[in-house]
């Protein structure tokens, strides 16, 4: 039976214990149920009352598809408010082989302690000096953590960002191809490991029990279903390997829904030189790969390895939203450029969104011109220094533009806005509104019905039906993300007639305990709840979940759109 | 003039030589101009007209720009 491991980052005691009231929740449900129950809500996120926890899905050891997603919850050093970061990579698959459903960093050693790495195994966990690797870029830091443990070990690290504890802080985690390139990445993270000096932890790769269905033939009946499901839905098998989310540059943009030059305009006449057909296009020209998975059973495939120019490795997971971020609202047009600003968030351990974002703070605020990449560059291979103007990067965009005197600051509740204009998409503007996490395309993707026409057809440009289509999204994706599951199997889900049975008879037959369609719909409802509890005792009230002013006040061309919804319409997508 | 007709992704390999201005008939619709250049009506998924949501029905006029996309997700 999975385990909770508790780890003291100041005493360096753990303890194994049993799951007791966590039991049946996973990946987010668990972090926000235990981040709720836990940790204070008035406390300082880089206090050593916040705590860290990593936690699989309900299906993490499964051989179900795209089913090894990772939670990071923690109180966000961004936010202030209750955070679920989540990520690709090995990490989540892991666990269960060690008897492991999540791991809890608590306490914070004394401010001159050094960082550690922490070695899990079964039944230890071993504290070992960092030294070697402080101060060091995540790739190369990870190479030398392959190098000692073996290049099967499964590794999560902060880079120089959260050795700093800058609030875009990252933790990086092991790609199937031994690359730290799958992030948890929103909300600082990577700081709250940071304040408890973890540069490392290495998961040991002699630990390696096998783990079973608890109903083997009803788990295979409910996997082939599940295969069946996301091979025959035309995003999920055809559009989003073929281009990955980078083919959003086009249809956003297209949509007029594509933020540009600091959230000014919806369209960006350089849009197809960032775009996702320009982006496969070079990969193939360069010997690079169109597409790859993101982690062990990723059937999707929607990320890839960009090369450069003289065709070596650059980056990975080139993601829709980074190359917005840089490309459209920064106006950066080489797609080089952008693959290097990309490289470069990787290596310190920055969020993209809100590092590309805090970027046009400080175009926009005259420290850099707009559109220049090569000094966009030099910027940001300085953050984990103590170079100042590096530092205000590092922290994102509230603090860019207080240190810059920029106004225009498209941020909710201290998170910057993913590329999405919600006055044209409005669906997502509601999620960006009212969720927990800040503004967060990820927690309810409106964009589905306002853009995409998957799951229905809604207008994004009108206030109606938006509310409600952002409700059940946010509930969807908060049992999404508790189950393991990736999102972009909501595509999929939202326009199969069988998708959620398909969803609760793997949770059923891998775990052996009953789970109908409402108990899904339960376990998303109910992680709301608690990321709701949190945040109110936080200090969070409904004036919070309200776009800024300019959103309100200021068109959007080519629409000419604002954002209309009143506070309290918004909290119709509560939970 | 005529229109200008983007098509992404999937579909580039269709679109038309004069696509920056292609001329159109009185009463043309999205659908009578994919059937024109031999595009599948099952492949679109996502068409535009000047950024607003259009649909096979949706009838242009000259100036207009049309985008037409495959099934395409991401987030």
């Amino acid at each position: 039976m999975p385990r909770i491991l508790r780890i003291n980052t100041r005493t360096k005691e753990y303890r194994f214990e049993e799951l007791g009231q966590y039991a049946n929740l996973g990946g987010r449900a668990l972090t926000s149920r235990l981040i709720n129950t836990e940790v204070p809500a008035d406390c300082h996120p880089l206090s050593a009352e916040n705590k860290l926890v990593m936690a699989g899905g309900l299906l993490a050891g499964s051989t179900a598809a795209n089913s090894g997603r990772l939670s990071v919850g923690a109180k966000s050093p961004l936010t202030g408010g209750i955070k679920e970061s989540n990520s690709g990579g090995l990490f989540a698959h892991k666990l269960p082989k060690m008897d492991i459903h999540a791991i809890v960093f608590e306490d914070k050693p004394e401010s001159d302690a050094p960082f550690q790495t922490l070695v899990i195994s079964t039944d230890k966990v071993e504290f070992k000096d960092a030294g070697e690797i402080v101060g060091m870029d995540n790739y190369p830091a990870h190479d030398k953590l392959l190098a000692e443990y073996g290049d099967k070990a499964i590794v999560a690290l902060v880079g120089p960002a959260g050795e700093t504890l800058r609030q875009t802080a990252t933790i990086q985690f092991t790609d199937p191809y031994k690359r730290p390139a799958r992030s948890a990445g929103r909300g600082g993270t990577g700081a709250v490991l940071g304040s408890k000096k973890i540069k490392a932890i290495v998961l040991d790769p002699a630990s390696n029990a096998p783990v079973k269905p608890a109903d083997n033939d009803a788990f295979k009946t409910a996997r082939k279903t599940w295969v069946d499901i996301l091979q025959g839905h035309p995003v999920t098998s055809q559009g989003l390997p073929a281009y990955g989310t980078a083919i959003l540059v086009n249809v956003v943009n297209e949509a007029g829904a594509m933020p540009t030059k600091n959230f000014r305009y919806g369209q960006c006449d350089h849009a197809a030189e960032i775009s996702g057909e320009k982006m496969a296009e070079l990969i193939e020209a360069r010997g690079g790969k169109v597409k790859e998975p993101c982690h062990t059973g990723c059937i999707i495939q929607c990320s890839q390895q960009y090369n450069d120019k003289d065709g070596n490795y650059l980056t990975s997971g080139f993601e829709y939203e980074t190359i917005w971020a840089y490309g459209a609202n920064a106006l950066i047009k080489d797609l080089d450029d952008i693959a290097t600003l990309d490289r470069i968030c990787d290596e310190k351990g920055m969020d993209t969104i809100e590092a590309g974002n805090a970027l046009a703070i400080a175009m926009d605020g005259g420290v850099i011109p707009w559109g220049d990449g090569k000094t966009a560059i030099e910027l940001m291979r300085k953050v984990g220094t103590s170079d100042a103007l590096a530092q205000i990067m590092g922290n994102g965009v509230e603090f860019a533009a207080k240190a810059f005197g920029v106004e225009r600051v498209p941020t909710v509740k201290g998170q910057s806005m993913p590329a999405y204009d919600p006055r044209a998409v409005k669906g997502v503007g509601v999620t960006y509104a009212t969720t927990a996490m800040g503004a967060d395309h990820t927690a309810g993707y409106g964009v589905c019905q306002n853009i995409l026409k998957v799951g229905g057809d809604v207008d994004g440009l009108k206030k109606d039906g938006n509310v409600e289509i952002s409700k059940n999204l946010q509930v969807a994706t908060a049992a999404i993300d508790s189950m393991g599951f990736c999102l972009f199997a909501a595509f999929a889900v939202l326009d199969a007639e069988n998708g959620v049975q398909a969803m609760a008879d793997l949770v059923q037959s891998w775990t052996g305990n009953s789970f109908s369609i409402d108990d899904l719909v339960n376990l998303g409802v109910n992680c709301m709840k608690d990321e709701q509890d949190f945040n109110q005792r936080a200090g969070f009230t409904k004036k919070d979940d309200q776009l800024p002013r300019f959103f309100r006040t200021e068109p959007l061309p080519p629409h000419n759109v604002v954002w209309d919804l009143s506070e309290d319409e918004l909290q119709g997508a509560k939970a | 003039m005529g229109i200008e007709i983007k098509c992404f992704a999937t579909l580039s390999r269709f679109l038309p030589e004069n696509s920056d201005d292609h001329p159109i008939q009185a009463g043309d619709t999205v659908e009578s101009i994919l059937d024109r250049l031999g595009i599948p009506t099952k492949e679109v998924n996502l068409i535009f007209v000047n950024a607003n949501r259009a649909f096979l029905h949706t009838e242009l006029k000259d100036g207009d720009r049309l985008g037409l996309f495959p099934a395409v997700g991401g987030g």
